[in-house]
Order: structure tokens, then C-alpha cells, then sequence
């Protein structure tokens, strides 16, 4: 029988360095598996984790050959904005103790809501439309994490559950669109909507690049969030309310409104990297267009020991690990879904970090001994 | 060599130190308690009582020193092994399941082998040591002395021979009490020890053989209680002339600032009280004191007090003048109303906070006036700095969360906070449970000067010393009602007891224990 014994006094520093301790296993982990499929574990490891870091280093070291090695520092920053954005988001409605785990649903839906701007607006600028079309975004993502709000307040639905289906049922929503309202009619029939016009393009920060305005969203919307959580009496009130609903109930703050505020807030915002997403990268509706980056913001959001701005470097080590996968799969030809047993390792490694770091096991003969 | 044996004490602690880190909780304590001996352990919250006895119940170890048991030096490695020598232990805090029955609930705490034919054992032992118990009642029937016999029933089926309770009689009616007295002599009088934590002064003198008192974490005294006064004690234990409580003899005809009328409350839970039909004026310049036995709808009152729990009609609970049955506590904050929940950790205040962030709990009005709500942190750590030398909050940093005070500092923290805001109503739930007699002190005579300063001061509390030393008038909450409230100067201990028992004012004692 083992029991979970909490720490007195947690160490401060294995807190701030948990999420290197699980970087540092998931590697270790990760070698003995690509060991046992047979893979030169040294060489896949470069690949995946080191290569992306080195031509990083190379870029900002040889000022002379930037060009040559922007590829790669570029798309590992595209792959971190949506990442960065849930991510945020997320760390916000966990630090509430509301668990949404629909994100994926949220940006599916912002994508879908900016879509039907997208693919009816009458023609017009860019500084016109863009606006427009990532309200929608945010629109659609907020909406979507209202209905779980909705079913907690009123029916005491659990979230995780709710936001969890709710993902499916938008993942099928995106499905039947593109093969029907959405469908570009001049598409041979193959379910994707017509490209998007430049007005609904996100610009380009760096020529040659993919690399977009999104990054400075990101960013922005990283540090407004960490101000908010830090020194304002609405991000105080979800600390409160977070960690003990009593003491928030007696500083009259309403718990009802914080899980509303913080559902609305990580759902606009995973709406807000869906439409950023597609008008960046995809450039149109597709049947599958990366929603799986609401699951993984969750990693993100753990990674950067839920704070937003600590979401951002999540956000990159996670992109790295894209970036890493894809450069594998070319040159190792190791499978896609290794990246995805990589980072499902990471969390399980945080969070197994996290827990031993303010809890001890004990062996016990009983379950009795630990009354 | 045998005569020595015999000799020795059951219990020897010698030069015990106990370190977290750099804070030293225990510094070199010896300590020797004897077959038989009812042995009390005083000492100021934080002087290290509680670190102690978790060493010889075996929840912490030693750094440094060494126990000896019957003479034999041993290591307690874990309460099972405590309990194993011989040791029970009775926490303050009740570890019992609310659904399950008596016996279920003592099933629970002993090894699978010793769990047959556990009704009859309970009933016996509770008859031996006059514990009346049914043991097949559920648990969340019982009242909480009730359920403190469901713990030390636990302890004594394992026929202990050193009992450790901690503060056992805080939440006891003084009946209850002398019952639970009567019950620790039998079991001295058969050979057990007894540690007994208090910080009942006149209990100690009352019940105990001797006496330890800590400060600081080193014992500073070893005294035979019977010899000394309560005033003496509780010197030593703080170190310093405590100052006494000024009773006032204030009049009451202030303004009434707080009023309850014809309040209902339905439970909240199955577990929970109803409130019915509570009715109470509080006057500018007067404490009101509720008394009370624990679990008797005081939570329930407090949160409808507070705005937490909204009553159903505007006009019930009015403030100054003002309707605020619909108000939540904010709204109630700024009418000028202020509150202490009993519980300090995670009600009163949350743990792994610091404290400037915990005035911000009550106090928002510094973020009200920014546009974007950004919070004044510099204000709130003046204020902090404030209430902490205004009512002397010790800790070992700058800028402490509040779960690294210790409890009498952090509820000298959550009164000093609200008793800076210079509030026109202040309702106290238990306002020094669990505190040393200094910081009581000093807590009991701040509600006083709040008082006298015009403000209208409701005391709930389940210690009646205290609801006599600083009330002017009392009323008693008894299942979710309360008891017209009378002039303290004309109520004596015993009505309040017998009102707290259930008993109707006029009806005699014997239809009192019943009504229970």
C-alpha cells in the first residue's frame, strides 16, 4: 500500500526546476524506447531535442549566414504561437481549479466562427477585416467554453467532461462544414473551402518566413495575462478562488463569475489561435486543421508552471518537439506518433515531478496506518 | 538494576531538538512523565507543544535527544509504533467519518484482528470509564463531545498507558467537561498518564499533577499546578505580567448598528442546521455574546451574517439602518460591517497567501479606485505592517505566508486586520480558539476598545470564560435558534449551560438532558 504524505515544506527550488527534472527523464525515457525499437537513441535524440537548439544557436551566432538557418528558429516560433496562446489561457482556468480540457473544441470553433467571415465578407483592406475576423475567433472559442461554464453553474456538470465531448462534437461540426456550407464549389470536390483572400491573412514579420504577426499577440497577451494574475483584483479574486473557494466566498468574490471569466477567457483565447492558425499557416478550412494543439497547450500550461508568461517557454519547448518529429521523420524515418509518446511523457513526468516534490510516498502494510 | 527499572519514569524525554530548516520548534526539552500522572504541557501557541507530542506520537523525529520509555531508549518511528508501546493520542481535530456509525468509525482505527465483537467492547469500556456511547449511532448524530468519545474510546480499546489530549475540552459544555475529568482520574487512578495540552489555566490546576511550561520552545518551568494560580502560570508561559481583561460597565443605550429580524435559514446540507427565526439587536458601544455548544447552526448564523449565505428578505438583517438581507459581504464590508470567521485557514485567510495579500481579502477598497482594478500591494504592506505591531504578530520573515504563523499569531493577524479597518459592527466567530493566553488577552481587550470606541461587537464563542469576561449581554445558540439575550450582570454559568443543554428558560434540569 503507498501513501502520499505532503511535504512540510516543499522545496522551493525542485519547484522552479520540476519541469527540467521531467525534460531531463522524458530524454532519458526516450532513449531507452528508441533504444528497444532499434534506433541509434543518441543520434534520434539529436534530432529531435538538440538540432532545432543548435541551428537556433547558429542563427543568432553567425550574423553572416542568418539566412541559411532562420528555417528552422522561424517555424519553431509559428508552432509556438497557437501553443503559447491556449497555453496562457489554460494556465489561468487551471490556476481557478477549472479543469477545461476542451481547448481543442474552443479553436475549432474560432477557426469556424472566423471561417464564415472569412468566406463571406465582401471585399475590403486588411486593417478592416483582420480585426474582425479574430474577434470572431474569440467569439466562437468563448462560446464554445460557455456551454461547460453553463453546465457547471446551473447543473454542476463536471468540465472536464463537458469540454472534454465537446471536442468531438466540434471536431465533426468543422467536418460537415467543409464538405457542405462551407465547400469550395470550384474544389473538385475534395472537403476544403476556398483559400482565404489577403484581407484575412495574418502579415508576415520576417520575409522568407512563415513566421507572423500571431508572435506578437503571443506575447503581448502572455505578459497582459501574467499583470492581470499578479497585480489586479480579478486575477487575485481566481487565485483566491483557486486555491481556497471559502476564503473567496467570505472576500465576496463569486465563484460562479470566476469559472464564467476564466471558461470565456481560455476559450476566446484557443478561438483567438484558431483563427490565427488557419489564416497563417492552412489558409483555409480543412477537415483537420492542428486542434490537437489544445491538448497539448495542457503540457504547455504545466510546463510553464501555469503562468502565462511561463507558458511561453512551454510553448517553445513543445515546439520544439514538433519541429524535432517532423526533422525525424525525414531523416530517421522514425514514426510520426513518437513526438506525441514524447510529449505524453513530459506531462507524466511533470506532474509525477510535481507530486513528489510536495508529497513523500510511504510503504505501508495498511491502509489504516495511514490514519 | 530491576529497583531502577521500576524506578524509571514511563515516559523520559531528554534533550529533545527538533529543527525545520533553521527554525528551532524544540530546544533541547526533557521532560519525564510518570505511571498515573495526569501531566500537563503549557505553553503559548508556537511554543512547541504541538511539535512535541507529534515526536512522541511519533508523526515527527527528534534531530537531536533521545526518548526512553520504561527506562529503555527507544525510537518512535510512526504512530503505529507509538500506539504499539502503549500511547494514544486525541487530536484537537476530530479524524471521523460524519456517515458512518460509532463502531464503524473505531473498526477503522484498529488492526482487522481486533474487530470482533467491537460493540460489546465499546459498550463495556464506555460503561468503565462513564463514556455513554451507543455504538451503533451515526456519527453525524452525535454532538461533539459525543464525538470526542468516539475518539478517546478509539484510544483506550488499546488500553493505552500514556494518553496524550490535545486541548480536549474546547469544544466541551462545562458538563461535558467535569465528565470528561472524571473519566481521565479513573483512568490515572488505574495507571495510566495522562499528557494533557490546555489552555485552560484553571482546568490544569483543577485536574493536573504537574505541569511543563514551554516558551519559545524550551521549557522554562516544571510546576505542581495545585500550587500555583492560574495569574502565575500563565506568567510563566508568556513571560511577562499578562494584562488583564478591563471589564467594562459601559451602558447600552448606543444606537443599534446591527439588527436581525424573524431570519430564516434553511440547512444547507443534510449535515447542516436551519436557522429559525433568529432575532438580535446589537447596540453601538455593547458585545453581545453567543454561547454555544460546536455544531448548533453558529457557522450558519455566521455565514448569514456575513453575506456569504443571502437571507430571503432585505429587511432582515439590517446595518445601521440599511436592509442587507441581499447584500453579499463586500457590499456589507462598505456599509462599514466587519467579520472574523472561526476558521483561520482557508476561510479567514488562505494559507499560501502572504499576509499583505490577505488584507486585500477583506479590504479591496485600495484596488476599487484604479479603472483596470490593479491592487495597491504597498498599501496592503503598510497595513500589514500595522496590524502586526499594533497587535504583535511574531514570525520568522518580512513577508510571511500565512500558513508559517502559527495560530494564535495568525488569528492576533485576521482580528488585527479587521479591528484596523474601524468597523461599526464586527461579528467574531471563536475569537482566541486555540490561542495562548497572552495573545487571548490581548484580542479580548482590542474587542473591548472597539467596543468603547461605538462599535457594535458580537462575541460567538463556545467558551463561556471568555463570553463572561467581555459580554454585555449574552443569548445562547441552541439547535439553529437563540435565546432572547439577557443582561450578563444577571445570568450565571450554570443558565447558560442549561440553555446550551436545550433547556427553555423556566423548565427545570431534568427535561434539560433529554431535550438534548
Amino acid at each position: 500500500m503507498i501513501v502520499l504524505e505532503p511535504r512540510p515544506q516543499p522545496s522551493r527550488l525542485f519547484i522552479v526546476l520540476s519541469p527540467v527534472l521531467a525534460i531531463g527523464l522524458m530524454l532519458v525515457a526516450g532513449a531507452i524506447l528508441l533504444a528497444a525499437m532499434g534506433h541509434d537513441a543518441g543520434a534520434a535524440l539529436y534530432v529531435y531535442f538538440f538540432q532545432p537548439f543548435d541551428e537556433f544557436w547558429q542563427f543568432l551566432t553567425k550574423p553572416d549566414e542568418r539566412a541559411m538557418w532562420i528555417y528552422t528558429p522561424s517555424e519553431v516560433l509559428v508552432k509556438a504561437i497557437p501553443l503559447a496562446l491556449i497555453g496562457a489561457g489554460l494556465a489561468i482556468c487551471f490556476r481557478a481549479n477549472v479543469w477545461n480540457i476542451g481547448a481543442a473544441g474552443q479553436y475549432t470553433l474560432g477557426a469556424i466562427f472566423s471561417g464564415f467571415i472569412a468566406l463571406h465578407a465582401p471585399e475590403g483592406p486588411l486593417w478592416l477585416w483582420l480585426p474582425i475576423y479574430l474577434a470572431a475567433g474569440v467569439l466562437g472559442g468563448a462560446l464554445w467554453a460557455a456551454i461547460p461554464a453553463l453546465m457547471r453553474t446551473r447543473f454542476s456538470a463536471n468540465e472536464i467532461l463537458v469540454s472534454l465531448m465537446l471536442t468531438y462534437v466540434a471536431a465533426l461540426l468543422l467536418d460537415w462544414l467543409v464538405r457542405g456550407p462551407f465547400k469550395d464549389p470550384a474544389g473538385f470536390g475534395f472537403p476544403e473551402s476556398t483559400d482565404y483572400t489577403d484581407a484575412f491573412l495574418m502579415p508576415v514579420l520576417i520575409q522568407g518566413t512563415r513566421l507572423h504577426l500571431g508572435l506578437v499577440f503571443a506575447v503581448v497577451i502572455a505578459i497582459a495575462l501574467w499583470l492581470m494574475m499578479a497585480r489586479t483584483l480579478q486575477g487575485f479574486r481566481i487565485r483566491v478562488i483557486g486555491t481556497a473557494p471559502r476564503a473567496g466566498a467570505f472576500a465576496g468574490f463569486s465563484e460562479h463569475r470566476t469559472i464564467w471569466f476564466v471558461l470565456l477567457l481560455s476559450g476566446g483565447l484557443a478561438g483567438l489561435a484558431g483563427a490565427i492558425e488557419v489564416s497563417s499557416t492552412i489558409q483555409q478550412l480543412q477537415p483537420t486543421i492542428s486542434a490537437e494543439y489544445g491538448f497539448v497547450a495542457i503540457i504547455v500550461a504545466f510546463l510553464g508552471r501555469l503562468n502565462p508568461v511561463g507558458a511561453l517557454f512551454g510553448a517553445l519547448v513543445l515546439a520544439v518537439s514538433y519541429i524535432g518529429g517532423e526533422n525525424a521523420q525525414i531523416l530517421l524515418k522514425l514514426p510520426k506518433n513518437v513526438t506525441g509518446i514524447f510529449q505524453g511523457m513530459l506531462l507524466f513526468f511533470l506532474l509525477a515531478c510535481d507530486t513528489l516534490i510536495h508529497y513523500r510516498i510511504r510503504w505501508a502494510s495498511r491502509a489504516r496506518e495511514a490514519a | 538494576m530491576r529497583a531502577d527499572l521500576d524506578d524509571a519514569p514511563l515516559l523520559a524525554a531528554s534533550n529533545i531538538t527538533k529543527r525545520f530548516g533553521d527554525f528551532v520548534a524544540n530546544d533541547a526539552i526533557s521532560l519525564e512523565i510518570r505511571a498515573g500522572e495526569k501531566h500537563a504541557l503549557l505553553g503559548e501557541n508556537g511554543a512547541g507543544k504541538s511539535t512535541l507530542v507529534k515526536m512522541i506520537y511519533g508523526v515527527l523525529h527528534p534531530s537531536e535527544g533521545q526518548f526512553k520509555w520504561n527506562g529503555a531508549p527507544v525510537t518512535i518511528a510512526k504512530p503505529a509504533a507509538a500506539r504499539a508501546m502503549g500511547i494514544g493520542m486525541v487530536f484537537q481535530h476530530f479524524s471521523v467519518f460524519d456517515a458512518l456509525t460509532v463502531a464503524e468509525n473505531i473498526a477503522l482505527a484498529l488492526p482487522p484482528d481486533q474487530t470482533r465483537g467491537l460493540p460489546d467492547r465499546i459498550t463495556q469500556v464506555s460503561a468503565t470509564y462513564g463514556l455513554a456511547l451507543d455504538p451503533a449511532r451515526a456519527v453525524h448524530t452525535l454532538s461533539v463531545g459525543e464525538k470526542q468519545r468516539v475518539e478517546i474510546i478509539r484510544c483506550l480499546l488499546q488500553a493505552p498507558k500514556l494518553l496524550i489530549m490535545d486541548e480536549p475540552t474546547s469544544v466541551l459544555t462545562p458538563q461535558e467537561a467535569e465528565d470528561l475529568f472524571g473519566t481521565l482520574n479513573t483512568l490515572a487512578d488505574e495507571g495510566c498518564a495522562v499528557l494533557y495540552i490546555s489552555h485552560k489555566l484553571d482546568e490544569v490546576k483543577a485536574l493536573c499533577d504537574r505541569a511543563t511550561i514551554l516558551r519559545r520552545a524550551r521549557v522554562v518551568a516544571t510546576c505542581t499546578p495545585a500550587e500555583e494560580s492560574a495569574q502565575s502560570m500563565a506568567e510563566m508561559m508568556v513571560g511577562e505580567k499578562i494584562a488583564r481583561v478591563d471589564r467594562r460597565t459601559n451602558d447600552v443605550s448606543g444606537p443599534v448598528r446591527l439588527a436581525v429580524e424573524s431570519l430564516d435559514l434553511p440547512a444547507a446540507s443534510d449535515f447542516g442546521i436551519a436557522l429559525k427565526g433568529i432575532n438580535l439587536e446589537v447596540h453601538g458601544g455593547e458585545i453581545l455574546g453567543i454561547a454555544g455548544i460546536a455544531g448548533e447552526g453558529q457557522s450558519e448564523l455566521m455565514a448569514a451574517l456575513t453575506g456569504e449565505r443571502r437571507a430571503d428578505r432585505a429587511e432582515a438583517i439590517t446595518i445601521d439602518g440599511t436592509p442587507t438581507g441581499y447584500l453579499g459581504p463586500t457590499g456589507r464590508r462598505t456599509l462599514g460591517a466587519a467579520f472574523v470567521p472561526e476558521e483561520r485557514n482557508g476561510h479567514a485567510a488562505v494559507s499560501d497567501m502572504t499576509l499583505a495579500e490577505n488584507v486585500v481579502l477583506t479590504d479591496q477598497t485600495a484596488s476599487g479606485s484604479s479603472p483596470l482594478g490593479f491592487i495597491d500591494f504597498a498599501a496592503a504592506r503598510q497595513k500589514t505592517t500595522a496590524i502586526r505591531e499594533r497587535f504583535d504578530v511574531r514570525s520568522g520573515s518580512e513577508h510571511p505566508v500565512a500558513s508559517a504563523l502559527s495560530g494564535g499569531n495568525l488569528q492576533k493577524f485576521v482580528v488585527g486586520r479587521e479591528i484596523l479597518r474601524q468597523p461599526g459592527v464586527l461579528v467574531v466567530s471563536q475569537p482566541t480558539w486555540g490561542v495562548d493566553a497572552g495573545a487571548a488577552s490581548v484580542i479580548r481587550q482590542a474587542l473591548i476598545d472597539l467596543a468603547a470606541s461605538g462599535a457594535a461587537v458580537v462575541v460567538i464563542s463556545q467558551d463561556l470564560d471568555e463570553i463572561f469576561s467581555i459580554s454585555d449581554r449574552i443569548a445562547v445558540m441552541q439547535g439553529g435558534r437563540l435565546s432572547p439575550a439577557e443582561n450578563a450582570a444577571d445570568m450565571t454559568a450554570e443558565q447558560v449551560g442549561l440553555l446550551m443543554g436545550g433547556a427553555k428558560p423556566g423548565t427545570d434540569q431534568a427535561e434539560a438532558g433529554t431535550a438534548a
